[in-house]
């Protein structure tokens, strides 16, 4: 890690709590004492420049994040169509950048008990779960994934965290680097946009069905668990990818803010698989931006779980440039009590013969709240265009809540939309039903949930689905009784 | 292992209206008790009381397996004790195998202390669904989703012999089927009949009982057992009509 920087920012003595901006709740931690870059709190243009100066970044990456700063600063929060809960951030006590020197960490006997239970629950491994806890800065992934990376790395793929990306390969990645998503789109993605660091760039040739499921664990460092990670992922024609991050583990975060920009290229006849499974701490605001940008007869496939964090906003979107292009979001949220699930979809229709399917479906639990944005949008002078779009949501207790939102606008005469939308109780005779075969309660709730969403979770690969079923399970079982 | 079901004067009450008043009735093992009834009457009432459904109230007199009351007990814990019903109207369990079900059913019959053998369970499972003419197919569909009646009642009686209960009770289980389902379920039934297993079979014809010969033949009218007899009684009834019953209440 390169140090330019040598002086040493001490903590203000008078503060207590040292890294600001975390929720005590959230468990105890330590902090390490090796300050080696220290941008302080608050988001300004020294903190930028700063970030930049440490990365080695060139001079067009510099005014990039600048640019998105004043953007960033320029927008209010959405408030107006979004939860009044978003003026709980302030943006002045978070930490924008920490290199992993800088990163609090706690024993292992500082991590809650409920915590540790839910390791054993998903059958966590040993040695991922005292990273996960943020007992350790990094994991280290060689031994587990060299086979794959290698092979992977025969097949001409590029994959690397963003800074090396755009200093080894500008001529790849900065064509379409915020193309897709634009630093403007919206409040969070400027704010990524002037401060992003970590997360994947992954450029795939021509004609190569890559051999293997990429994953961020391939390159995990504290870093790329950060909170401002930047992914960009291009496909080249005819080639095929599948790409996973998170993971069903209760993630420690020090940060209570974590807004990502995922953005997909899927050239000519290419295809995307993007899987996501997000359970971060119930005090984080997970607020993402997220959308590919598909060409001629290519398809990008958006598999999305979100279970942690107090509030999520994601609305993974495809643009449909292409003509025969395809586009799909399959989503399932579970919100518990203090969550919020504000999750949907974006599909725009720009070519004739696209389709797009979207398939939501989202659980409340005692008083937790889903909330269900879906935009699909089919301009008039299109032909052949097709949406299906189907969102359930099933409520467990009376408190629960739900919200669902289409904004469905479909044009022209050659073009078709189909919209399901259902809201339903967990039945009681089917709970009674399964309690006279032998099952508790809680068994039974889990399955009636689990059923519920299996033909999604069957869309995950196998070690997701098996721990997603058993973090329902565990989520249940706090519900009933 | 011989086992009891003594249901001792019962009365069971449904949003304030009480359905049965004063029911009285043994089952030991091996033997199998018809009982018939006109509609409203009470049967259903009767077999999910029993059973622990929360909707309804039991106001007074007792239900003992094998001379423990099981009344504080939740319905699963019954269920586990060995008590099965057969539902007149099974529910759907969308999104759930039938295998992935009964795996859960068979292992929670079997505690925490033991681990359910993969292969031993999915042989058993075929052997049954074999006897009972399912489709091994059936296995991969959700829990009585899209199944027709004749379906869903073989597929009670399918979970029947995977979980091997003490005392089963069966409500209607003859209700839509034609003479061919009927006949396929009955033998089902005649499988799993042995010293070990108690029966009550309620049912509004007596049709099924051609086929399932019971020991004892019990008559319920207005929430309460009201003639007792052997499997005779059921062809009486058959010919006379349940007016006869009510004629003979009249003047006894």
């Amino acid at each position: 890690m390169e140090e330019t920087n040598t002086t040493l920012i001490a903590p203000d003595a008078a503060t207590e709590n040292p890294v600001s901006g975390i929720d005590q709740t959230a468990g105890n931690f330590s902090y390490d004492v090796k300050y080696e870059f220290d941008a302080g709190s608050g988001l300004s243009e020294r903190v930028v420049e700063y970030i930049s100066s440490v990365k080695k970044e060139a001079p067009w990456i510099r005014e990039f994040r600048l640019k998105a700063l004043k953007t960033f600063l320029s927008k209010p929060l959405p408030t107006h169509w979004a939860t009044k809960d978003l003026e709980a951030i302030d943006f002045s006590k978070i930490r924008y950048y920490l290199s992993s020197g800088q990163k609090p960490k706690r024993t292992w006997d500082e991590v809650p008990a409920d915590i540790k239970k839910t390791f054993e629950r998903l059958g966590i491994p040993e040695q991922e779960r005292k990273f996960l806890a943020g007992v350790e800065a990094q994991f280290d992934s060689e031994a587990a994934y060299s086979n794959v990376k290698e092979a992977v790395s025969k097949q001409g793929v590029i994959f690397l965290n963003s800074s090396e990306a755009l200093r080894e390969h500008p001529e790849i990645f900065r064509p379409w680097f915020g193309k897709v998503i634009p630093t403007g789109d919206n409040k969070f993605s400027a704010l990524n946009s002037a401060v992003f660091s970590g997360g994947s760039f992954i450029y795939v040739p021509p004609g190569i069905k890559v051999s293997h499921p990429l994953q961020a664990y391939f390159r995990i460092n504290a870093e790329n668990f950060g909170q401002f990670e930047r992914t960009l992922i291009i496909v080249d024609e005819g080639s095929e990818v599948t790409y996973m991050e998170g993971c069903t583990a209760p993630k420690f975060s020090t940060s209570t803010l974590h807004s990502a920009v995922v953005e997909l290229v899927a050239l000519k006849g290419a295809k995307i698989q993007y899987i996501t499974v997000q359970n971060w701490a119930s005090n984080v605001f997970n607020l993402v931006t997220k959308r590919g940008l598909a060409h001629e007869a290519a398809e990008i496939k958006w598999i999305d779980c979100n279970i942690g964090s107090r509030l999520t906003m994601k609305y993974p979107g495809v643009v449909l440039k292409g003509r025969k292009s395809r586009g799909e979001v399959i989503s399932i949220a579970l919100a518990n009590d203090g969550q919020h699930q504000d999750t949907g979809a974006k599909m725009i229709h720009a070519a004739d013969e696209t389709t797009s399917n979207i398939v939501a479906k989202s659980i409340s639990v005692g008083q937790g709240r889903s909330t269900y944005r879906g935009l699909v949008h089919i301009p008039k002078h299109l032909k052949g265009c097709k949406n299906n779009t189907e969102c359930d949501a099933l409520l467990i207790n009376t408190n629960s809540r739900t919200d669902t939102y289409p904004a469905i606008t479909v044009r022209g005469a050659e073009n078709r939309c189909q919209h399901e939308a259902s809201v339903s109780k967990v039945n009681e005779e089917q709970i009674f039903y399964m309690r006279q075969r032998g099952l508790t309660e809680g068994q039974a709730m889990s399955l009636s949930v689990n059923g519920f969403i299996n033909d999604l979770a069957r869309q995950f690969p196998m070690e997701y689905s098996v721990e997603l079923k058993r973090l329902i399970d565990l989520q249940m079982e706090g519900s009933v009784g | 292992m011989s086992s009891t079901l003594e249901i001792s004067n019962l009365h069971v009450s449904i949003d304030e209206k009480e359905i049965v008043k004063g029911l009285s009735l043994t089952i030991k093992s091996g033997e199998i008790h018809a009982v018939m009834g006109p509609n409203g009457t009470g049967k259903s009432t009767l077999s999910k009381a029993v059973a622990g459904h929360p909707d309804y109230k039991i106001t007074e007199g007792d239900i003992l397996l094998d001379g423990k009351s099981i009344l504080e007990m939740e319905p699963d814990e019954r269920a586990r004790a060995g008590l099965f019903l057969a539902f007149q109207y099974p529910s759907e369990i969308p999104g759930v195998s039938i295998a992935n079900f009964l795996r859960a059913a068979v292992q929670a019959h079997m505690g925490e202390s033991e681990e359910l053998d993969a292969t031993a369970y999915y042989k058993r499972l075929y052997q049954k669904m074999d006897l009972l003419k399912i489709d091994r197919k059936f296995t991969s569909r959700s829990v009585n989703e899209g199944f027709s009646g004749g379906e869903k009642k073989r597929c009670e009686i399918l979970q029947m012999a995977m979980l091997e209960p003490k005392i089963a009770m069966m409500d209607e289980t003859d209700s839509g089927l034609d003479i061919d389902a009927l006949k396929i379920v009955a033998a089902g039934v005649n499988e799993l009949r042995g010293p070990n297993l108690g029966v009550m079979l309620i049912t509004h014809y007596q049709r099924l009982l051609n086929y399932i010969v019971p020991d004892y033949v019990h008559v319920m009218w207005d929430g309460r057992i009201v003639k007792s007899g052997d499997k005779s009684l059921a062809l009486e009834l058959e010919s006379k009509g349940y007016e006869w019953v009510k004629k003979e209440l009249v003047t006894a």
